[in-house]
């Protein structure tokens, strides 16, 4: 497979002006130039107002080939989304050389260019044309389209009685029947359901395995770019300080960084039911690794522990500590108390409670957890639920569609083999 | 030896497109040329929209120039009875009216279209130049009303057109041009200087009163008649007035090849200025 993205010591520069305004207006230039003009008359000097360069990006070098497909990840600001533009043409580089073969489209959000105005129907035509594809194209492909989107029924109604979720449905069905080589995709899905986001991952994975289509795509969805991505780079500060196999650098991001909360999250502020939470007496809590980072994203099947801080304002005579798993649809997964596996602690008014939980056997998906401190089971001292979220992501080389029927429990030791009839 | 060192080279880079900083001229025109159906589209919806939107859509291109050429004719006709040009009052207006509404929506609307096109301009890539442009399409369908608008009004006075009609798209193409030029300018400069949309109605509105539009050029005293013509569009519509009415109009040509070399000049700064900036659009915008 050839190489079709080639860049070479690429660098993006921006002028900060430490001026208040947004942007510059006719007025003040004048405003300014008759300052300074008195100014030099007068003879006193004053310092121009302060101007920074910010290099959002800079020596970026990399290669890409065909049927490649991409994941860049990386903090807000990192300059995922510089590069992007850069290389799609939005904006033209500042030093360095970007090479591209075949025709490149960039979806940095979808519905460009929809007109609330204009119908459906209306409105695929002029995204098409937006986004590069032909008038003949668009007609040849509008029943593609119009299927997947699953709006039929609204095809002429114009989209600004459109729900959200139809309105996203819509303007992802016309991107996603784009017919370049190149496909540049931003942050896209973290718009639509869960089921819609679902079906647009198979969807750019069908593009890219069956029609050897080249993938860049960005995002903070991990557990998307796990699945779709082979090859992941890792920006911070407009460098690429990682890039290699998707498992080893998101491996290294979620690790390294607690940025997928703020780390230990705060309760001392929360509001509280009076019934269930008497005292405000869990003050932190948080989910880390055996190796002791925080971390909210998870590979299935892995151990990991959740941590509170609790201080009373008195002693805790028999303390029970509780927690609760919770899926995305706020059913109960499982829970643990100290009573149901016969710890039991003395009178207590302050520590860190650690619920060290081993191999944890759930599908991939969004969790909640609820905290709970009782005293001697039936009174309530503070019960904080839903408070920690964290992701599971699937898992070995298994993509995200396999595992789009939902389900929560995973069969970790299973196996799956073939015997003569 | 080196020649085949080039050439090895080139071979390399066979069928790839290069981004370098400053380098995106060498595909402008191709590219402008490749995106060629976007331009028809965006006008494509502009009038959609135009026209779609309310009933009001259709009728205030009526109206409009209606009202404002009753107006002028009561004005300048009836109470400050300046001469006609041996054509009705009416028509006198509504041949000026043709091109300065033309131009004065134009340059309006063009002027605030990339602004009010962000999100496209910052999130793909396509020749900005087709935004402004397309928008002129919208004012040439205005246009092609208030033509129907004059042909009716030129019945009920039972004014005979005269053959020099047929010079009419020439002095249209005229007004095109410096339509687009100004748009160019003033719609670039928009994005950088974003107190720029609140000089365009001025312009508009200052521009309608120093343009012969209400009163017939002639009534201008001759040695100041060339000076008159530094505003592009007194030669435009002294070129519609000169082919719709006919008799009685002398065309002065000195004054319209004036206009002529202005909106040329106009056309080729706000065009250049547009290219300039272009590049850094989606940076500021």
């Amino acid at each position: 497979m050839g190489i079709v993205i080639k860049v070479e010591n690429l660098g993006k520069k921006y002028i900060i002006s430490h001026q208040q305004e947004r942007y510059t207006a006719l007025r003040d230039i004048m405003a300014n130039t008759a300052k300074k003009a008195i100014k030099k008359v007068i003879g006193k000097g004053e310092a121009l107002p302060k101007k920074e360069e910010f290099w959002a990006l800079r020596n970026i070098d990399f290669e890409v080939s065909q049927g490649d497909r991409i994941g860049i990840i990386g903090r807000n600001g990192a300059g995922k989304s510089t590069l992007l533009k850069l290389l799609s043409k939005i904006t033209e580089p500042t030093e360095g050389k970007i090479k591209i073969k075949g025709k490149i489209a960039s979806l940095l959000e979808v519905g460009t260019g929809f007109h609330n105005e204009l119908t459906g129907k209306e409105n695929i035509m002029l995204n098409g044309a937006i986004l590069g594809m032909s008038k003949k194209e668009i007609l040849k492909k509008m029943d593609e389209i119009v299927d997947f989107s699953g709006v039929e029924k609204f095809l002429d109604t114009p989209v600004k009685r459109y729900s959200s979720g139809m309105y996203v449905r819509l303007a992802f069905a016309v991107a996603a029947h784009l017919e370049t080589e190149i496909l540049i995709i931003d942050e896209v899905l973290a718009v639509g359901d869960a089921e819609f986001q679902k079906k647009c991952l198979g969807k750019m994975d069908d593009v890219s395995k069956k029609e050897g289509r080249t993938i860049l795509f960005v995002s903070h969805n991990m557990g998307a770019v796990k699945s779709l991505c082979e090859e992941v780079f890792l920006l911070e500060e407009g460098k690429i300080i990682l890039k290699g196999k998707a498992r080893k650098v998101l491996e290294h991001y979620m690790l390294g960084n607690n940025i997928f909360r703020t780390g230990k999250v705060d309760f001392s502020d929360f509001a509280r039911n009076k019934t269930y939470s008497p005292m405000k007496a869990i003050r932190e809590g948080w989910i880390e690794t055996y190796e002791g980072k925080i971390a909210y994203e998870l590979f299935m099947g892995t151990s990991f522990k959740v941590c509170f801080k609790f201080k009373a304002s008195r002693k805790i005579y028999d303390p029970v500590f509780g927690l609760t798993i919770k899926n995305g649809f706020g059913e109960i997964v499982t829970y643990i108390t100290s009573r149901q596996i016969n710890k039991l602690f003395g009178a207590i008014d302050e520590g860190t409670i650690i619920f060290e939980l081993g191999d944890v056997p759930l599908m991939p998906g969004r969790y909640h957890i609820s905290l709970q401190l009782y005293e001697n089971e039936e009174i309530y001292v503070d019960i904080l639920n839903d408070v920690l979220t964290f992701n599971i992501l699937p898992d070995g080389e298994g993509s995200a569609k396999h595992y789009s029927y939902g389900g929560v429990f995973y069969m970790k030791s299973a196996d799956i083999k073939l015997m003569d009839y | 030896m080196l020649k085949v060192k080039k050439k090895m080279n080139n071979s390399e880079d066979e069928g790839f497109e290069i981004i370098e900083a400053g380098k995106s001229e060498k595909h402008y025109w191709a590219d402008l040329w490749r995106y060629r159906e976007l331009f028809y589209f965006l006008s494509w919806r502009d009038i959609l929209v135009r026209y779609k939107q309310t009933v009001i859509g259709i009728a205030w291109s009526v109206i409009k120039p209606l009202l404002t050429m009753l107006v002028f004719t009561i004005i300048f006709g009836r109470i400050a009875k300046l001469p006609s040009d041996n054509a009705p009052y009416p028509i006198l207006v509504f041949t000026a009216l043709l091109p300065w509404q033309f131009f004065s929506t134009a340059l309006s609307d063009a002027s605030n279209s990339l602004i009010s096109n962000q999100s496209m301009i910052s999130k793909i890539y396509f020749p900005r130049i087709i935004i402004p442009s397309s928008t002129i399409i919208v004012s040439l369908t205005d246009f092609g009303i208030s033509f129907v608008l004059l042909a009716i009004t030129m019945a009920i006075y039972r004014f005979v057109p005269n053959w020099k009609m047929v010079f009419i798209p020439l002095f249209l193409l005229l007004s095109i041009i410096l339509s687009l030029g100004m748009s160019f300018l003033f719609s670039a400069l928009n994005v950088k200087y974003r107190d720029v949309r609140y000089v365009i109605p001025f312009i508009v509105q200052f521009g309608m009163y120093i343009s012969p539009v209400g009163f017939s050029s002639s009534v201008v005293p001759d040695k100041w008649r060339f000076l008159y013509s530094i505003n592009p569009m007194v030669g435009v519509i002294d070129g519609f007035r000169w082919a719709i009415i006919g008799k009685g109009v002398s065309f002065y040509w000195p004054g319209f090849i004036l206009s002529i070399l202005l909106t040329f000049l106009i056309a080729i700064c706000g065009f250049l200025y547009f290219r300039k900036t272009e590049k850094t659009f989606a940076d500021r915008i």
